[in-house]
């Protein structure tokens, strides 16, 4: 009972947020101030994360390519088809789940326990709106940060196997547009979509519907990590399962 | 003037109001008082639509808050200023930008205009110099008084203030209290006040509400509490040791 009380919430949430608009003047700066939040100071941890998951897969795959009938060049493709397939849109949004998601929940749930929210409404403004729309649009950016996740990690994969002396420059490359099929392009960033929606949606949920004080803001957002792994979890094997078999 | 009738108002199963009825007059100083947990703040925020009563009405100017349309309710809106127990200063703006704010979202001013606007302001509550700082950067009584400036700053035509003194030291306290009651009958505004504080009651107390458990036990003004006979407003009244003193000697005939 409580679940579906909470996903009705969820939606009733998401239809305030979509209802009456914040003056476009003041929206506009709030959208600016959410890509820099929310946006540009994930870009550097994205990229560290990246750079270094693509060279373990590289390492891994060399080290168990012990059968001299496999070509070298299988590194990179196995590096490609894992990096875009999984860990950049998943793996990274699982990370995204902790920093963004904690950040929103945190930031929203702390207005909400300090009556900042209460002062928007008697203001008359749709604090749903105000809060919640300018965020959701600013990680309408957020497939950049996995194209940037996506080409640093196979980076990190080519130095490592290169460097490592596992492959030469030349398999590799061969390696990585072997087989390529686009579609997998096109089903990453569908999935990256909708992870990027969750982001922003399920941790402002938790942080604008919580009760209490600045206590309460912690355990909201460490609530509010979980669920949001889990739906982006489940979203990953829903798509996968309809895009992809 | 604002018009209650017969509030009540539950959370879960506690009743926290009881049917209220009062009258908030325009161009004076309406005081809530009353004991810590009776209710004063959800009363006000009732009034504000921020809580739905289970039962009873609420009026500005004669016309019920329920009927209102919702651009009527956007209207009304743009004519309060609120002034919150704990500040509700946006945390991610500086002082001048919190302050700026509802001329921002509600006029159609120039920057220079909004910016001499909010100076004017900042200087009325005494806190010229700090435009500049983020809310965390400065005193909770500072805090309270850029509260107070954001609440005035487009010039409503209600202004709540919940303990708008509380936490300010008693001087300060005085010229909050005088600012208020100055503004309410220069722009003969309804100005609604809760409050702890004896001397505000004292001050500016020209129309009183007095809570107790979620009941209006008691209504009047400055001259009449003092004079009460009534024990559940000289309880209250006459807790601290000070007034004790002084109802003793007048009780006593000095
Ligand atoms: N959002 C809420 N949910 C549940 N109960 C509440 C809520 N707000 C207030 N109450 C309850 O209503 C009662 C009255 O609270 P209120 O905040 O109006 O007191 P108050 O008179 O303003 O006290 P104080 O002077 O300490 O601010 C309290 O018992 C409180 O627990
Ligand atoms: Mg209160």
């Amino acid at each position: 009972m409580n679940y579906l009380h909470a996903i009705g919430e969820y939606f009733l949430m998401l239809k305030g947020v979509f209802g009456r608009m914040t003056k476009r003047s003041v929206l506009k700066d709030l959208i600016f101030k959410e890509i820099d939040d929310l946006i540009l100071s994930s870009i550097g941890i994205v990229a560290f994360l990246s750079f270094f998951i693509g060279a373990v897969v590289a390492i891994q795959t060399a080290l168990n390519l012990t059968n001299p009938l496999i070509p070298k060049s299988l590194v990179a493709y196995a590096a490609r088809q894992s990096v875009i397939l999984e860990f950049a849109p998943t793996f990274i949004s699982i990370i995204m789940a902790g920093k963004v998601g904690s950040y929103i929940t945190s930031s929203i749930g702390s207005m909400n326990v300090t009556e900042q929210i209460d002062a928007l409404e008697v203001m008359g403004i749709n604090s749903l709106n105000y809060l919640i729309f300018p965020k959701i649009i600013a990680m309408l950016a957020y497939p950049f940060v996995i194209a940037i996740s996506m080409f640093l990690g196979i980076v990190g994969a080519y130095t490592a196997a290169v460097m490592g002396g596992f492959v030469g420059p030349e398999p590799f490359i061969e390696g990585l547009q072997d087989e390529f099929i686009p579609f997998h392009l096109v089903y990453a960033f569908i999935k990256t979509f909708l992870f990027a929606f969750i982001l922003a949606t399920i941790p402002a949920y938790h942080g604008y519907y919580m009760k209490g004080g600045a206590l309460e803001v912690g355990e909201a957002s460490t609530t509010s990590f979980v669920w949001t792994s889990v739906v982006i979890i489940i979203t990953n094997y829903a798509v996968t399962q309809l895009l992809l078999s | 003037m604002i018009e209650v009738k017969g509030l009540h108002k539950k959370f879960d199963d506690e009743e926290v109001l009881k049917g209220i009825d009062f009258v908030f007059d325009r161009g004076k100083t309406n005081l809530i008082i009353g004991q810590s947990g009776s209710g004063k703040s959800v009363l006000m925020k009732c009034m504000l639509g921020l809580f739905m009563p289970e039962k009873g009405s609420i009026e500005y100017d004669g016309k019920s808050y329920h009927e209102f349309t919702e651009d009527e309710k956007k209207d009304l809106s743009k004519q309060i200023g609120m002034v919150f127990q704990g500040g509700a200063l946006f945390d991610s703006m500086t002082v001048e930008e919190n302050v700026m704010f509802p001329l921002r979202m509600f006029t159609r001013q120039k920057r220079k205009e909004m910016k001499s606007r909010v100076d004017e302001v900042l200087e009325r509550v005494n806190l010229t110099g700090t435009a500049n700082k983020m809310p965390s950067e400065i005193s909770g009584g500072m805090q309270k008084r850029v509260s107070i400036a954001r609440a005035i700053v487009n010039r409503p035509k209600y202004l709540f203030c919940d303990e708008p003194n509380s936490g300010l030291d008693p001087k300060t306290a005085t010229v909050i209290d005088n600012l208020v009651q100055e503004l309410t009958h220069e722009y003969d505004i309804t100005t609604v006040i809760i409050t702890h504080d004896m001397n505000s009651v004292l001050e500016i107390g020209e129309k009183i509400a007095f809570l107790k458990d979620g009941v209006l036990a008691w209504k009047g003004d400055k001259s009449q509490i003092f004079k009460t006979e009534d024990e559940t407003v000289t309880d209250f009244v006459y807790s601290s040791d000070l007034f004790k003193k002084v109802r003793k000697a007048q009780l006593e005939g000095y």
